[in-house]
């Protein structure tokens, strides 16, 4: 760091390390996603590969694998679809587990206006995935 | 058509979608929706849902990619989150008011914008300027490395950065694309942002504001696993290879036929619109 300055922090080493456990949490969640969505697939293909579906209709409402409640219960009876599902809820899971983990490092760096900030994104992303 | 044949053709589709959005920096987004809807005749809500899957996929994987580099602004891409974050569950709340056409209006007005300015020369707007106020005291002013050393930069107008972050959150949460384009725009142009800073930035932050709004999805059934599967797999092997292709290529070239081939889209699916096919 060449730029010592009284207000600005830079690009700290802090920050480096944050990022590298942010890239490793960022890769193991996509592959673990998507290793989980092939399985399920591979599955689906297997069982329903020669029925015709309709995706030009929205059903919408209708579609029984709308919730993680009913996703875990399909998982749990080795339904495909509900596996590959899984998958899905898994991909969605691994960015809102990185700023889960970028406000454990604001806090523990005692940070508070960022660990504020960081919270305040993990709740909507929180209200999105749960609520919504 | 039945499922093995669509899985297969999807995949396909999916790859070389993930493939010229990596190669081209512009993601795939823009390109799985109007796939699903024109050629495989998809309502657009599915493809919405599936489309925003994918750029999950591929912002997580590439963001995983250029970690390491330091060139991220970790406390820029925080705070612009919640804009996008809030902007994403606004847009897909829009999504339930508003009529397929309109979206698809909407997806192909913002389709052709995007062609335009992928073939314009990116300018950088480093310096001028003191830092904003608001820039020091969340501390947002950083240094990126360079090959003379670590290089400073200085933060400019982040209420505007902020307003058009949360445009692009709307758009992403309401047509299931990254909104790369608008966000690389707010960091450039409004915040000053440097070129590297700006586009790591924005790959890490396209993730957490698609996710914002594919929860939102999933609930509604818009997200069904037959179209989601060979797509997500698809897009993500494609963004992988393209990845590993990008040091030996001349993009710039790739960036004209990505530009051609999004208008082409564009105007297919605004002609789809306007004789009420969608």
């Amino acid at each position: 760091m060449s730029v010592p300055h009284t207000i600005v922090t830079g690009h700290t080493q802090a920050d480096d390390r944050t990022e590298q456990v942010v890239g490793t949490v960022l890769r193991l969640g996509v592959f673990i996603a998507a290793a989980v969505t092939l399985v399920g697939g591979a599955l689906y293909l297997m069982q329903a590969g020669a029925t015709r579906p309709d995706y030009h209709t929205f059903r919408g409402q209708a579609s029984p694998l709308r919730s993680l409640a009913a996703v875990a219960h399909g998982v749990a009876a080795g339904n495909a679809e509900a596996i590959v599902q899984a998958g899905v809820v898994l991909l969605i899971a691994t960015p809102i587990a990185r700023v889960a983990l970028t406000l454990v490092a604001f806090a523990m760096r005692k940070d508070r206006l960022y660990a504020v900030i960081s919270a305040i994104v993990l709740a909507l992303l929180a209200y999105g995935l749960l609520g919504g | 058509m039945p499922v093995t044949d669509i899985t297969i053709l999807l995949f396909l589709g999916a790859l070389a979608a993930g493939l010229l959005g990596a190669l081209t920096g512009l993601g795939g987004g823009a390109i799985i929706v109007p796939l699903l809807t024109i050629l495989f005749h998809v309502d657009i809500r599915y493809a919405v849902g599936t489309s925003l899957v994918s750029v999950i996929a591929t912002s997580s994987g590439a963001a995983a990619a250029y970690v390491k580099e330091g060139y991220s602004n970790i406390r820029v891409g925080m705070l612009l989150e919640i804009a996008t974050t809030i902007g994403a569950v606004t847009g897909a709340y829009i999504a339930a008011l508003v009529s397929p056409t309109a979206v698809a209006v909407i997806f192909g007005i913002v389709l052709l914008h995007t062609a335009w300015t992928s073939t314009r020369p990116r300018v950088e707007h480093i310096a001028g300027g003191p830092s904003d106020p608001i820039a020091l005291r969340f501390r947002l002013d950083s240094t990126y490395p360079t090959a003379n050393g670590p290089q400073h930069y200085q933060v400019q107008r982040v209420p505007l950065g902020f307003g058009l972050m949360y445009i692009a959150g709307v758009l992403s949460g309401l047509l299931g694309i990254g909104s790369g384009v608008v966000k690389v725009l707010a960091m450039d142009r409004a915040m000053h942002l440097p070129f590297k800073v700006s586009t790591t930035t924005s790959n890490f932050m396209i993730g957490v504001t698609a996710a914002a709004s594919a929860g939102i999805y999933l609930h509604r059934g818009y997200i069904v696993p037959g179209l989601a599967f060979p797509v997500m797999l698809g897009v993500l092997a494609g963004a992988l290879v393209g990845a590993r292709m990008l040091p030996h290529l001349h993009t710039q070239k790739l960036r004209v036929v990505f530009s051609v081939l999004v208008t082409a889209l564009a105007v297919e699916l605004l002609l789809n619109a306007f004789t009420g096919k969608i």
